[in-house]
């Protein structure tokens, strides 16, 4: 297992190649931009950075339309060139800001003539990201100990009929807490099947996202329905924090939340600091890359797997509960949406570490928020298509970044401890 | 790649013993039942109804010649979309995207179904093998992508899913496709020479039962020989279970993975198009109905075996007969089906818990 | 300090891998354990650290019986074990991996890292180990990971060492360095158990040897007085022939030969450089070197497993690169691959599914489409009975199969048909000593009928006795080419890099 440096020539074949393929595709992005948005643009596109009674606020930024997208698309295809004459070190970066200006494209093509709240979008991008970084923190938490949670959709939908339900009966906040209790008990249900019973991880969590659907909707059916005032819970409220949310573009975006936004920023850092400044996180990232060696320094992988899982599980339940309690105050069937596997894939992106997964899942908040907000605007494409993108945005982000991610290497298998 | 995850091959029924393949089921859908019954008296039905419940379920599904035929209508694009989950299962592939290419199927089928006029047996097989296609279609996308990018078939099936949804209500509303006079997302009917003709007419012409059932029989058959005695079957086998190996024996893994994911698709596409044409006759928004999700509980049933699927489908299907019944005759949602399912899923899958559970049928260890 | 194991027996089901077993070491002593794979010498070690529990029998420390519930126990009792697959977290850095389960932590569970760090230094220069405590294990040389578990093992003050087969991924410089520092350990007053089936080994280092035999310890023997072949006596249970016949045959033409072959490497895995070589037929050219510098990479390359990037290979005077697993298979060139249950074999399938695993799609098996299990069935007894495989039938699954049984149905199945080339790695690891002597003979043999032969393997003895020619690997390279009567220490030098 020693790495060793090739010969320069080697490595800089293996450079030209990939530089090649990456600057064509650049290339290619932008003619597509280009001819996608390019014609029949006019006007102006206005963007709101701050609403008027905002106490700081900023001019709106207004662009020419066709100009920004020409000279947008010619640097995106300039990009692309400089990759192909010379490969430079900082490919991320240049492939970072060529997808921003695509996007940014896009977005003032829509609002050509038009005016949009920039601030808005990214304030609802932050609140669409909670539940799908929270997804994706569950499935750290299990995978960093080398469990698969397929099921965190399930328990993620049980959360948010928990949340309800309790909610409904004895207030937000005890709907909360019962709502977290019932993710960790899914989490308790996986964690049996797949440590104790040794059942494939992928089926264990397919059967629980099956079992919670059907519960859920059997409740629904037999419990809500008939009494709609347990499907009525006080949602909770935005809390402003003092100054900050005064703050421009930034306030909005982050200060001027309700509690699962501070929460979800609260748990991502602890999962960090979990993982990797504790002993508890040490051990569980051993166990998760190599059982049998935390087994033999006395770690129980048993244990262990038992109180990650859980954990996770109760992560899952607090971003279901914020469908209901943090959202709209009442649970419809299958509401979740495949925010749960969303979540999975920000895990991916994030390549296991829960500051990237946050970052992922802002883009996939970004793919989200969008479709809503450019309903408003009325542009030409179908809403049935808006509504696909963080779907496909999905698709892409777990095709392009897999091969280079490295999972915890006991992931997915049952650990047997011989005797 | 070391992060792909193997779906183990607990499946190979030639070699389990016949107290797995035959106790174990037997329990688990008993254990399901009965913990389904008990939700039912949970949420404050009486005993009378979880009684009347249970015998609903029964009659429903086997009780007259009637309820047989709602059985085996219902047990056909279960078989269909299983059998294409159990050919992925052989060859390592997870595919949870059934639902999403029997959308897709069933609309490319629906829309042959309307606009095309052709003769009875020509217009069937045209409309029928274009659901194949479409669905096999829609599953390459997964397939490919695994191979050529490793993006683990479970998320981009699923994303597929959700994407197939929209897409049905997307075309469901094109004037091309919807009803005339509706503003709701529904199709064309499809032309009586699109129709798969029902098998019992000569006792009852309400008995729905149609000729896909025994397209269904034809195509276990098919899938029987395909995964034992053929080259490519072998091979995916061989994939499914030890990748590296396969490898080292000369097998193209990205083909066969590309052709497993579609023949999966295929299979669905097929429960699409049979369901259009024998049963719905037109496509409405959620003409799906979970089919692809059941589906993968008829398949782990089964044992991904394709004899096993058949009784399995048989019996999902008299789980959604019995369940109308039961929604009927006790007012119990059709939901606690899908609870019950998934418990069998469960145990199952966990055959040592169903061991724990009764141990005198497995006598001492 | 006194350790000793009483009348210890442990069976997994019907298979009893340890009966009644006795051994007592002392502070200050090496112990030699020997015996053959699968002897049972690594379950009996198991139970001494905790990681199994004994079916009946007792473990005494300082004449105190004492029970292991689990590997804590163990550790707390002195016990450490260094084993033979490391137990090393490969992303985790040689302080992490030390301290794991036994972390120094300040607040809220906090780990303290400098004390840490001070630690492993602080052992590393007592024993003088020199090991880097911020490095990545995985970046690590395995020699250099040894000394990173044996690090562990003595943070935890342990009192009683055990090796099992450390020397299996050493060089031979590796090895000395190894035995310096277990001659420290002694010195400092740690008992030592030193696992092997290495016969030389045990001689060089012991104060005492036992040897096991099928669960059993069946003799004890003194290392001063004892012999290779007694030994190995005592370890096989019958006369065992050491040396391996190879007659002299003139070789024939070229058969294979690379020219700068080139292949990338990946993060994880070796890349190769300028590959020059030539195979003849009637001959065994060895690839000596320490596992994990190219020689893996080498041979994919070769059957069409990995993809080249530059250079050829010319096989019977044509040229091919880059061509399919399956084509490279067609003409000829048979492959027994290095890991039988990951790659060889599909241990769930049926011994008649493995026969035609990379021959299935040949007109003796099928028409292209659909199979001929009939054909398959006899050509699979025919492999049992040429081969010598033995199974109660062709129909169970591999796995059921012993090591030396897989190894010989892979064998069988390779050499059993047209072969003109064939590329061995790895042939005997984890086998017996009998299948050990069939499979040399059968390459031998191979070898007087033409057939040109590559061999890897990481046993320097078994190259050593096999082959014509040995080239040596190191860092991707062949960093010499050395004839069969080569001094060992020379070749040694070589897999470490040193070339005079």
């Amino acid at each position: 297992m020693r790495k060793f440096a090739l010969s320069k020539q080697t490595m800089n074949i293996a450079r030209t190649q990939s530089s090649l393929i990456s600057g064509s595709f650049l290339i290619l992005l932008a003619i597509l931009v280009f001819m996608l948005f390019g014609f029949g643009v006019e006007g102006e596109a206005t963007f709101r950075l701050s609403r008027p009674s905002d106490p700081y606020a900023l001019p709106n930024l207004v662009l020419p339309a066709e100009s920004f997208i020409g000279i947008a698309s010619l640097t995106i295809a300039f990009f692309g060139a400089r990759l192909i004459v010379k490969a430079p070190k900082e490919y991320s970066v240049i492939f970072a800001i060529s997808f921003f200006l695509a996007i940014a494209t896009f977005l003032v093509w829509a609002t050509a003539g038009k005016s949009f709240s920039l601030t808005g979008m990214l304030q609802a991008t932050v609140v669409r990201a909670v539940p799908i970084a929270l997804a994706a923190m569950a499935g750290i938490m299990c995978e960093r100990v080398a469990v698969i949670n397929i099921g965190i959709e399930g328990m993620m939908l049980a959360g948010a009929f928990a949340g309800a339900f309790f909610g409904s009966i004895f207030g937000s906040v005890l709907g909360l807490l019962i709502a977290i209790a019932v993710g960790g008990i899914f989490g308790l249900m996986l964690a049996l099947l797949v440590v104790t019973f040794r059942v494939d991880q992928i089926i264990a969590g397919v059967a629980i996202n099956i079992l919670v659907l059907g519960l859920t909707s059997f409740f629904t059916s037999h419990l809500l329905k008939k009494n709609p005032h347990l499907n009525d819970t006080a949602v909770f409220k935005s809390i402003q924090i003092p100054i900050l949310a005064d703050l421009p573009i930034i306030g909005p975006m982050l200060f001027r939340h309700n509690i699962f936004v501070y929460l979800a920023i609260l748990i991502v850092f602890s999962t960090t600091f979990y993982l990797f400044k504790t002993a508890y996180g040490l051990r569980a990232r051993a166990v998760g890359e190599h059982p049998k060696a935390a087994e033999t320094l006395g770690i129980s992988v048993i244990k262990t797997r038992f109180i990650n899982v859980i954990i996770g599980g109760m992560i899952a339940g607090f971003g279901g509960a914020w469908f209901t309690l943090g959202s709209v105050g009442r649970f419809d069937e299958g509401m979740t949406g495949g925010r749960g596997f969303i979540g999975l894939a920000a895990m991916i992106f994030g390549r296991w570490h829960p500051v990237g997964a946050l970052l992922a899942a802002l883009v996939f908040g970004f793919a989200d928020s969008l479709q809503q907000k450019l309903a408003i605007l009325r542009t030409p494409i179908p809403s049935e298509f808006l509504a696909m993108a963080p779907y496909i945005v999905t698709i892409i982000v777990v095709a392009g970044i897999v091969g280079s991610a490295r999972p915890p290497q006991a992931i997915g298998k049952a650990y047997i401890k011989e005797n | 790649m070391k992060n792909s995850i193997k779906i183990k091959q607990a499946f190979s029924v030639d070699r389990t013993t016949f107290q797995d393949i035959f106790f174990i089921p037997i329990l688990a859908i008993s254990l399901a039942i009965s913990l389904g019954l008990l939700l039912l008296l949970l949420t404050g039905e009486s005993y009378q109804t979880a009684l009347t419940a249970l015998i609903a379920l029964f009659v429903g599904s086997f009780g007259s010649v009637s309820a047989l035929s709602e059985t085996l209508t219902a047990a056909t694009p279960l078989i269909f979309a299983a059998l294409g989950i159990a050919i992925g299962f052989r060859a390592g592939l997870f595919n949870i995207g059934a639902e999403g290419q029997i959308i897709v199927g069933g609309l490319a089928a629906v829309i042959i179904g309307f606009s095309v006029e052709l003769p009875l047996m020509l217009h069937l097989t045209l409309m029928l093998s274009v659901g194949a296609a479409f669905g096999a279609g829609y599953a390459f996308i997964s397939g490919w992508l695994k191979a050529f990018t490793g993006a683990h078939e479970v998320i981009t099936t699923i994303m597929l899913n959700l994407i197939a949804f929209r897409l049905l209500d997307f075309f469901l509303r094109l004037p091309f496709i919807q009803k005339e006079g509706r503003n709701d997302p529904i199709s064309k009917s499809v032309l009586d020479t699109a129709e798969l003709p029902r098998l019992l007419v000569l006792i009852d012409p309400n008995l729905r039962i149609h000729a896909g059932f025994l397209l269904a029989i034809l195509a276990v058959i098919l899938v029987y020989w395909i995964i034992f005695h053929t080259t490519i079957g072998f091979e995916f086998r061989m994939v499914g279970t030890n990748l590296n190996a396969a490898k080292y024996a000369g097998v193209n893994s990205s083909l066969t993975i590309v052709l497993a994911m579609s023949a999966a698709g295929l299979c669905a596409g097929l429960a699409g198009a049979s369901q259009i044409s024998g049963v719905l006759g037109r496509a409405t928004s959620g003409f799906s109905a979970g089919i692809g999700f059941d589906a993968i509980a008829v398949a782990l049933l089964g044992r991904a075996h394709p004899i096993g699927v058949l009784f399995s489908g048989i019996l999902f299907g008299a789980l959604v007969a019995g369940g109308r019944e039961m929604q009927v005759s006790a007012g119990v949602s059709l939901d606690l089906i899908t609870v019950i399912q998934a418990l069998i899923i469960i145990f199952v899958a966990a055959p040592i818990l169903v061991k724990s559970i009764f141990p005198w049928f497995f006598g001492k260890k | 300090m006194k350790i000793e194991l009483k009348e210890i027996s442990k069976s997994f089901g019907p298979v009893a891998a340890n009966t009644k077993i006795n051994l007592s070491v002392s502070s200050g002593e090496v112990l030699g354990l020997l015996g053959e794979n699968g002897a049972g010498k690594t379950t009996l070690m198991n139970i001494l650290t905790g990681l199994y529990q004994p079916d009946s029998g007792q473990i005494l420390i300082r004449d105190q019986e004492r029970k292991f519930y689990n590997p804590r126990d163990a550790i707390k009792n002195g016990i450490g074990m260094v084993h033979q697959h490391f137990m090393l977290v490969p992303v985790f850095s040689v302080s992490e991996n030390v301290i794991l389960g036994n972390e120094p932590i300040t607040n809220v569970n906090r780990i303290n890292k400098k004390e840490a760090r001070e630690e492993v230094l602080k052992i590393s220069s007592k024993y003088n180990l020199d090991v880097d405590p911020d490095e990545l294990v995985e970046r690590l040389p395995v020699g250099v990971q040894q000394r990173v578990e044996i690090i562990k093992i003595l943070f935890r003050e342990a009192e009683l060492l055990i090796f099992d087969e450390p020397t299996a991924v050493l060089t031979p410089q590796e090895v000395l360095d190894f035995f310096r520092i277990v001659s420290n350990l002694k010195k400092s007053g740690k008992a030592i158990i030193f696992i092997t089936h290495k016969l030389h080994e045990v001689i060089q280092i012991c104060d005492r040897i036992n040897v096991l035999r099928r669960g059993e310890m069946v003799g004890e023997a003194n290392p001063k007085k004892t012999s290779n072949s007694e030994l190995a006596e005592l370890m096989v249970g019958r006369s065992v022939n050491l040396k391996t016949k190879r007659p002299k045959i003139n070789r024939g033409k070229v058969l294979l030969e690379t020219k700068n072959l080139q292949v990338m490497s990946n993060k994880k895995e070796m890349g190769l450089s300028n590959i020059n070589l030539k195979l003849h037929e009637n001959e065994i050219l060895g690839i000596a070197g320490v596992q994990g510098n190219g020689q893996t990479e080498f041979i994919e390359a070769l059957t069409g497993l990995r993809k080249i990037s530059s250079g050829e290979i010319s096989y019977f005077d044509k040229r091919y690169t880059n061509l399919s697993p399956r084509k490279i298979h067609k003409m000829g060139i048979k492959h027994i691959p290095e890991d039988r249950q990951k790659q060889g074999l599909i241990n769930e399938f049926s011994i008649i599914e493995n026969v035609v695993l990379n021959t299935y799609y040949e007109d003796a098996f099928s028409n292209n489409i659909s199979l001929n299990w009939n054909s398959a069935k006899s050509e699979a007894a025919r492999v049992m009975k040429q081969f010598d495989v033995r199974a109660s039938s062709e129909t169970i699954p591999a796995n059921n199969l012993s090591g030396g049984n897989q190894q010989k149905l892979v064998i069988g199945r390779e050499m059993s048909r047209k072969i003109n080339l064939l590329i061995a790695s790895q042939p005997t690891r984890g086998v017996d000593v009998g299948s050990i002597e069939y499979i040399h003979s059968q390459i031998i043999s191979a070898r007087n009928a033409g057939i040109g032969i590559l061999l890897n393997s990481t046993e320097l003895e078994e190259i050593i006795a096999l082959s014509d020619r040995i080239i040596v690997f190191f860092e991707g390279k062949i960093v010499a080419e050395l004839s069969s009567n080569t001094d060992p220490q020379i070749i040694g030098m070589a897999m470490a890099g040193v070339v005079n």
